[in-house]
């Protein structure tokens, strides 16, 4: 198969890592070859946090700019941020919320508003799902379940190379047993959002 | 994935592990019994999973106090016939390099690994040294795996290597190596050891000049035999694609090298080096005969470039040389899949097209790390930038050192002028005081206090130097994950252990002026703080308060949690929370009011004694 690529950016605390994990466990469950790229330390600290996938084969982590088959966007800025990973074929998921940086209180930097935040998005990206993964994740019982969201609305974006169940699996063998009644239902919510678009 | 699957993973079954994590279950395979540590990224995971199964897997593993007490107690070991596994990040071996020197001229009798993590593009490091560069000073055989299962199957060749030859051996990660997931296959648990026993032999541990002059001899000896090994070593790999040009890397670069190769069809040889020192000259020479010209992927400084040159120039082989030397690829930072791209253009007539991405339109905000909600150093820091101001001291000084407080360098605090290394704010402090007539106030935390600040604290009381030394004491090593610090009655085991008192340590080298603070208490902070600063001589102001994020996992497990709130009724927008204390649950509303975000509050509270209208209440 084609390798698959999915670039996911986020901000510290978010568990963007640990939904990266979730994919590459059910892809290695699967058989196929995976590697990933994660950054620690300083970062988790509220700032930017960017994972990278790779599905297939590849020994490299890191994603060619215009070259992602997926971008999964934790926060509109950090989306925007991402850009030069995507090309006119790339599948683009975007949570709405906003994660204000303190710079922009400290007037240090100017934030967007989110009209235009969207504006640009939809205005550079072909194939664009806009998301409240907020609202899903505290739909679904608590708002930590916004990774679970947007990792299910992954799941759900055409060529998405891992079946529905097979990440199912993979989140139940890494998420606390308490957490995972949410988790399922935050992953549903994300799911049939992007399915009924 | 739970990581005691580490340790209970059978043969034959694959996990998805971090290049961190597969160290911890190579040494394991390779039947580690001693394994010790100082944490710092791009290399503290490893230390995290030893230290969660350790015991379960009977071996021996501690937190030392820094990189050189760990080079020297994971030595020691392999001198007793262990096999001892100690790493660190790059500069790291910087504090340990005295005895690293060392450890080659005594050799070693049970195997010894030592891992560098580099840090390349300084994700999290002050420098990017390139820790290659080292192997070659020391006189010790140089490993570089690419990926989480070499980094496997490399340990348990380091060890046997490290026997074979009698000398330490040393691997290099990078931070894309360390820091990269990937599906390892796993091999059998060797079982440790247990204890070893010395046999005393003066003329072989004690490198005193007359033993030394021999040894030097002996290591250059030890270094050719590694040479032939390398040679012939199974772990140098070609993967032939073509012959128009060849390429020689190393480590996480080949990932780059190897997936451009093949995307784009370019009929390339790639000669893959695991083992690079001693460096393989017969084998590069064979391989440089075979090509008219040769690329040089190598992260971070033209190590093997040089190398190559130095065998073209000896045999004189008629083949151009492509690198960092001749501007084909850059000569610092990461190299990236684009990099290689671009350097092979360069240099090849096969066409490489580039590939079009996208471009924003719009200016994004920069989102820099920042002090969690409830951390005691911002409260610590707005204590001492109040005295300061009390006193109206002008051009204070305030050297600063590693850490989660070195992020008082960004605003609104600005308390961070001056940084070297692990525990130079006192050194430096020192330095400032008798140099200027200007105030100084150090920074420094509680690990880091023990790592490096001791020495510069006795230098600082002997030399009769002036400055506050403020000990931002958190309870932990915090940047890194949170590591027990020798101020905790816990150790890397996890058993009880002595705690060794921070307070106490300063009166006994002679600091006379000693007390310690709740930072959370502002007004009693900045009353001590005061004090100090007009205190003539070594002040220390121990500044004590567990780490937020202790705290907050203690509020979590017990279930008392309460989040603080704005009364809009009193507040009068003075912005003293958002400008001057800057926490991050703090926000503005588009219509100017202020905030608090109960998601991120940790319900420490110390805000209430910063608003001056006494607007911050208890969120009901």
């Amino acid at each position: 198969m084609k390798t698959y690529k999915i670039h996911l950016a986020g901000v510290g605390g978010q568990g963007t890592i640990k939904a990266s994990s979730i994919v590459g466990e059910a892809a290695m469950k699967k058989g196929i070859n995976v590697v990933m790229s994660e950054l620690h330390g300083m970062a988790q600290r509220g700032g930017v946090v960017i994972t990278e996938i790779k599905i297939g084969d590849a020994h490299s982590p890191v994603i060619e700019n215009g070259d992602a088959d997926l971008i999964i966007g934790f926060e509109p800025a950090e989306v925007l941020r991402s850009i030069k990973k995507a090309s006119g074929k790339t599948f683009v998921i975007m949570n709405s919320a906003r994660i204000v940086p303190f710079t922009v209180s400290l007037g240090m930097s100017t934030y967007l508003d989110n009209p235009s935040l969207i504006k640009e998005a939809i205005k550079k990206f072909s194939h664009l799902y806009i998301i409240d993964a907020e609202k899903l994740a505290r739909k679904a019982g608590n708002i930590m379940s916004l990774n679970m969201v947007l990792l299910g609305s992954a799941v759900a974006v055409p060529g998405f190379p891992l079946g529905r169940e097979e990440i199912i699996q993979s989140m139940k063998e890494s998420l606390p047993e308490k957490t995972i009644e949410i988790n399922l239902k935050a992953f549903d919510l994300g799911f049939e959002r992007i399915k009924n678009m | 994935m739970n990581v005691t699957r580490i340790l209970t993973g059978k043969k034959e079954e694959k996990l998805f592990l971090l290049g961190n994590e597969a160290a911890v279950r190579g040494a394991l395979e390779g039947g580690v019994s001693f394994v010790s540590t100082y944490p710092g990224t791009p290399s503290s995971e490893i230390g995290d999973v030893f230290s969660k199964l350790a015991k379960k897997a009977g071996i021996y593993f501690e937190y030392s106090t820094n990189e050189k007490v760990a080079v020297e107690v994971s030595a020691a070991a392999a001198a007793a016939g262990l096999r001892s596994f100690v790493f660190m990040k790059h500069v790291g071996l910087n504090v340990a390099a005295d005895s690293f020197m060392s450890t080659a001229y005594l050799g070693t009798k049970g195997g010894m690994v030592i891992l560098t993590a580099d840090d390349p593009s300084m994700y999290s490091s002050q420098n990017e040294q390139d820790n290659r560069i080292y192997a070659r000073i020391a006189g010790v055989p140089l490993l570089e795996p690419a990926d989480p299962q070499e980094v496997k199957d490399l340990m348990k060749f380091g060890f046997k290597l490290s026997e074979q030859i009698h000398l330490p051996v040393l691997m290099r990660t990078t931070t894309r190596v360390s820091h990269m997931r990937g599906v390892v296959h796993l091999n059998d648990i060797v079982s440790p050891k247990g204890k070893g026993f010395f046999e005393k032999a003066p003329s072989k541990y004690v490198p005193v000049p007359a033993n030394a002059v021999r040894m030097r001899k002996e290591l250059s000896d030890k270094l050719a035999e590694a040479e032939k090994i390398a040679d012939s070593s199974e772990v140098n790999k070609v993967y032939d694609f073509g012959n128009e040009f060849g390429i020689i890397t190393s480590g996480g670069a080949f990932n780059y090298v190897i997936d451009v190769v093949k995307e784009n069809n370019i009929p390339a040889k790639i000669l893959k080096l695991t083992f690079t020192y001693p460096f393989p000259q017969h084998l590069v020479k064979e391989f440089l005969s075979t090509v008219k010209d040769v690329l040089i992927v190598e992260e971070v400084e033209p190590v093997m470039e040089k190398e190559v040159l130095a065998i073209i120039g000896k045999y004189q082989i008629p083949v151009n040389v492509y690198g960092k030397l001749t501007d084909t690829l850059p000569r610092i930072y990461e190299y990236s899949p684009d990099i290689i791209k671009e350097g092979i253009r360069k240099i090849s007539a096969h066409t490489v097209n580039k590939r079009r991405y996208l471009k924003a339109d719009i200016t994004l905000p920069v989102r820099p790390p920042i002090l969690c909600a409830g951390c005691p150093h911002r409260a610590t820091y707005f204590a001492v930038k109040d005295a300061v101001k009390k006193l109206k001291l002008k051009d204070v000084i305030f050297p600063t050192d590693i850490g989660c407080y070195t992020l008082g360098i960004q605003p609104p605090y600005e308390m961070a002028d001056y940084l070297l290394s692990m525990g130079s704010s006192i050194g430096a402090g020192t330095g400032f005081s008798h140099a200027t007539d200007q105030k100084i106030v150090s920074f420094i935390g509680d690990s880091t206090f023990f790592h490096a600040g001791l020495p510069a604290l006795v230098n600082a009381v002997h030399n009769k130097a002036n400055l506050l030394i403020v000990v931002m004491d958190n309870r932990t090593t915090a940047m890194t994950g949170r590591q027990p610090s020798p101020s905790e009655p816990v150790n890397g085991m996890g058993e009880t252990a002595p705690e060794i008192s921070i307070e106490n340590s300063a009166k006994g080298i002679g600091v006379e002026f000693v007390k310690t603070v709740d930072p959370y208490n502002l007004a009693k902070a900045r009353e001590v703080f005061e004090e100090a600063l007009g205190y003539d001589g070594v002040s220390v102001v121990i500044s004590k308060h567990p780490c937020a994020l202790i705290t907050d996992a203690e509020r979590k497990k017990k279930n008392i949690w309460m989040t603080f709130t704005i009364n809009q009724s009193k507040c009068t927008k003075c912005m003293v929370c958002v400008k001057e204390w800057t926490c991050p649950a703090f926000y503005i509303e588009e219509d100017g009011t202020v905030h608090i975000d109960p998601l991120i509050c940790d319900g420490c509270g110390v805000c209430v004694q910063v608003c001056p209208e006494k607007a911050i209440e208890v969120r009901k």
